[in-house]
Parts: structure tokens; C-alpha cells; sequence
């Protein structure tokens, strides 16, 4: 992995990120650089890999790492074998200085449902021998409403749920059930009544993180790139001091902050998607394969205490 | 459009003898909407009405295209994807009166439309994604 550092925030829009729309923060790595981003009240900074690497010899530190849309089953232009890169993203994990307490998958873990899509990640993600914790993307639920998805890898039936770890707060939700017609990504009145109550449990200096497929705000409308009911649900987050929502779905790193809130969506491992508006539709850019790498990748997440704010590096798969 | 109970009653009736087809397999919508496993063979049950005509919905650069089609009742309306991405082919109706498996490139879907009606339809992959099929009658 590259070590050099990125300029301080915010990027300037470039090429393949290039929307430039106000509040949205960039990072720069897709020139292959790995880039640290440090929340401090609010204002984000760069930090050096290095520096990263320091800060977790404290023994307190853990780190986990957030793979997503894997996309197993798609077998098209840019990429015929996301299997492959998968497994690159993974080997790349083993390769990480601090070795994660965990991981977690963003959905779309496979491409149409099929079992043995399911399979195959189950596979991999098993030999690299990480616990993993999922939600699934609208490209799992395809079959029965997601009961295949939900059986193999969720744990609750209802497909969301919450852990601790070194004092973080995780939660998991489910935003890619129960879609509507010219809609967008939902999460329910059962689900957002669950998420009050388990918040109601938690201390306001807790960090939260909160996981799910699709973006928590709306990174574009017409590609229905948004969350429905996501603002009941930050409402619920509003009083705590931290929080971290990470999410897949639209194969690319873009980043916002509001508040205490910084919003952050991941890189696929299979191919990857335009920026908002600056193609007919969403379908996969088709990259050719040199470049292809570079715009795949894995996010590691860094607590370096419970009283500093987390440190997020995403890495393509060329770095 | 909502579809009042009644109205819904008789056409689920209808879309009891919907007959699914795809290039290889052959689907049948029970009355409750939901589809039995797909068979190998070409036989279908012997309730299955024969279109009279037959007409096309594209589905390319994430649209439906007609968006809006009108056919004759008797119709057979069949969806072919032309995307690199899977799509879906589901009436807006709850409970559904027809639902697509997930149909990757290439894969097609059809529904027969006996009764005269306003049928609302969405991707449930992508919800964006609207369409619509008048049937007038014959
Ligand atoms: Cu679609």
C-alpha cells in the first residue's frame, strides 16, 4: 500500500468524481495513494498512513475494515470475474498493518440471489477468516423477499441488528426491503421504532456507527441514490456526539459531514459505477482493465480511542 | 390508480391463467400471485387462455420503453432486458397481480392482459424504473 498523503479536504472534483456539488468531500484516491481521514468536531482532516500506524500500537486501538458489493454472479464488461478481485480485496485486508477485528459487508454480496452465489462469497469470506457481519443490498433479496439472505447471513430474522465493540456502538439496518414504486432506498416504521430503542439504551458519548446498503442522504435523486425515511432515522442520532454511516450501493467514495455526522459511501469490488449525472444511467462504467483497479477497493476503519473520532482509509485494489 | 377490492377480486382471477413464459422455461401465476417453480417442460395447464395478439416493452438504459404501452385485451406483453444489470418486471398492486423473477441480460417475461384496465408496473431492483400498460377492450 501506498503510504503518501493526499492535500487536506476537500479535494478538487476530478474526472471520474467530478460533480463538485457543495458538501460533498472527496477523497483523492484513486490516483492510488492511500488517505487517512481524521473527524475532528466536525472538520475533517488528512492524516498520514503513518501516523495511523503509530496511533493504533496503543494497545486500546482496534480497527475493522468495510468491504462491499461484491457482486458475485456478474460476469460482464468491466470486470468477468469479480471472484478475483474479491479475493484481491481480502488479501489486501491480510496485508493492512493492523489486522481488523472484524469486517463488515455492505450488500450486494451477490449479484441475482442465486445460491450458489451465496456460496461462493461465503467461500471466500470463510478462508480469509474474518467474522463478518452483513446487510444485504437489492441485488440479495431478489428471491423471497430475502429469506435466503437472511438465513445465511444475518443474525435476526428481521435482518437488522446492533453489537459493541471497544465501546463503539454498531447497527446494522435494512434499507433495500419493501421498495415502492418510483421510490427509494426505506427502512419502515418497524425497523425505525427498533433503531429508537436500541439508541434509547446508548449514552450520548458513545460513538455510533450505523451500516446499510444504500446512502443515508441523497447523493442523487434521479438515479434514486437515497433513503426515503433516512431522516427519521438521523433524527434519532442526532443527540449523540459521534457517528459514522457507512455505506455501499453506489460503487464509488463520496463523503459528506453534517454536524457530527459524517456520511461515507465504499468502492465495490467488482466494478464500478459513474458519479452522479455523468452518465445515462447508473450501469457499470466500462474501465478498461488497466484502469479498473483503481477504481475498485476496501475501506479500513480506524478507532484510535473511544474519545477520538474514527480514521477512515479507503485503498483501491491498485495501491 | 388504485384498483378497488372487487375490481382486484375479478382480476386476480384472471391472473390465475396468466401464462409466463421465457426463452427456456415456462411459469404459472397462482391466484394469489405468487409463481410455482418453474417447469422444464412446455406443458402448461390446460386453463391457460391463448393470446390473441402479442406486443413488446424494451428494457434498456435503466427505462421501460414503450414507458406507456396500450394493447388489446388478450394481449401478450413481453418484457425483454437489454441492460448489463438485472431488473424486475412488478405491478404496483399490493398484493402483486404479476411479478418477474429476476431477469438478467437478455432474459425476457410475459404477461397475458385479459381484462380492461390501467396496469402500473416498477423495477423493485431499481424503483425508478416506471411503466405502464392500458389494456382497452377488443
Ligand atoms: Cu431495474
Amino acid at each position: 500500500m501506498s503510504k503518501s498523503i493526499t492535500s487536506d479536504v476537500p479535494q478538487a472534483a476530478d474526472e471520474q468524481h467530478g460533480t463538485n456539488r457543495r458538501g460533498f468531500l472527496k477523497c483523492g484516491v484513486w490516483a492510488g495513494t492511500g488517505v487517512a481521514w481524521i473527524m475532528s468536531g466536525g472538520i475533517p482532516r488528512s492524516m498520514s498512513l503513518d501516523l495511523v500506524d503509530t496511533a493504533l500500537a496503543d494497545a486500546a486501538s482496534f480497527s475493522f475494515v468495510q468491504i462491499s458489493d461484491s457482486h458475485i454472479g456478474f460476469n460482464k464488461a468491466p470486470n468477468p470475474d469479480p471472484v478475483a478481485t474479491f479475493r484481491q480485496g481480502l488479501q489486501r485486508i491480510k496485508s493492512l498493518p493492523t489486522q481488523p477485528a472484524f469486517m463488515i459487508h455492505t450488500g450486494d454480496v451477490s449479484h441475482l440471489s442465486k445460491p450458489d452465489e451465496f456460496d461462493t462469497a461465503e467461500q471466500i469470506i470463510g478462508e480469509s477468516g474474518f467474522e463478518t457481519h452483513y446487510v444485504p443490498g437489492e441485488h440479495d433479496i431478489l428471491i423471497d423477499d430475502g429469506k435466503p439472505f437472511f438465513e445465511r447471513f444475518s443474525k435476526s430474522a428481521d435482518g437488522w441488528y446492533s453489537f459493541d465493540q471497544n465501546g463503539v456502538h454498531f447497527i446494522a439496518l435494512v434499507n433495500v426491503l419493501g421498495f415502492k414504486s418510483g421510490g427509494f432506498g426505506h427502512l419502515g416504521e418497524e425497523q425505525l421504532a427498533w433503531l429508537q430503542r436500541d439508541l434509547m439504551a446508548q449514552s450520548a458519548s458513545t460513538p455510533i456507527v450505523v451500516f446499510t446498503h444504500i446512502p443515508l442522504w441523497m447523493v442523487y435523486d434521479k438515479w434514486g441514490w437515497g433513503t426515503d425515511d433516512a431522516a427519521q432515522a438521523m433524527s434519532y442520532l442526532k443527540p449523540f456526539g459521534s457517528v459514522t454511516v457507512l455505506n455501499g450501493h453506489i460503487h464509488q467514495v463520496i463523503q459528506k459531514i453534517e454536524g457530527t455526522v459524517s456520511f461515507h459511501t465504499a468502492y465495490s469490488t467488482a466494478y464500478p459505477q459513474p458519479a452522479p449525472g455523468t452518465a445515462p444511467n447508473p450501469g457499470p462504467m466500462k474501465v478498461d482493465a488497466g484502469r479498473l483497479k483503481s477504481l475498485l477497493g476496501i475501506r479500513d476503519v480506524n478507532s484510535l480511542s473511544t474519545t477520538q473520532p474514527l480514521a477512515i482509509i479507503d485503498t483501491p485494489l491498485s495501491a | 390508480m388504485p384498483i378497488d377490492k372487487a375490481y382486484r377480486a375479478r382480476t386476480s382471477a384472471i391472473v390465475a391463467c396468466l401464462l409466463l413464459l421465457t426463452p427456456h422455461l415456462a411459469y404459472a401465476v397462482m391466484p394469489d400471485g405468487m409463481e410455482m417453480p418453474p417447469s422444464v417442460t412446455r406443458n402448461v395447464p390446460a386453463n391457460v387462455p391463448v393470446a390473441t395478439s402479442s406486443d413488446q416493452v424494451e428494457i434498456g438504459n435503466f427505462s421501460f420503453s414503450p414507458m406507456a404501452l396500450t394493447v388489446a385485451a388478450g394481449t401478450k406483453v413481453t418484457w425483454t432486458n437489454h441492460d448489463d444489470i438485472p431488473h424486475t418486471v412488478v405491478s404496483d398492486d399490493d398484493p402483486h397481480l404479476f411479478k418477474s423473477p429476476p431477469l438478467d441480460t437478455d432474459d425476457a417475461y410475459s404477461v397475458i392482459f385479459q381484462k380492461p384496465g390501467t396496469y402500473r408496473y416498477f423495477c423493485s431492483v431499481h424503483p425508478k424504473m416506471v411503466g405502464t400498460i392500458i389494456v382497452k377492450a377488443p
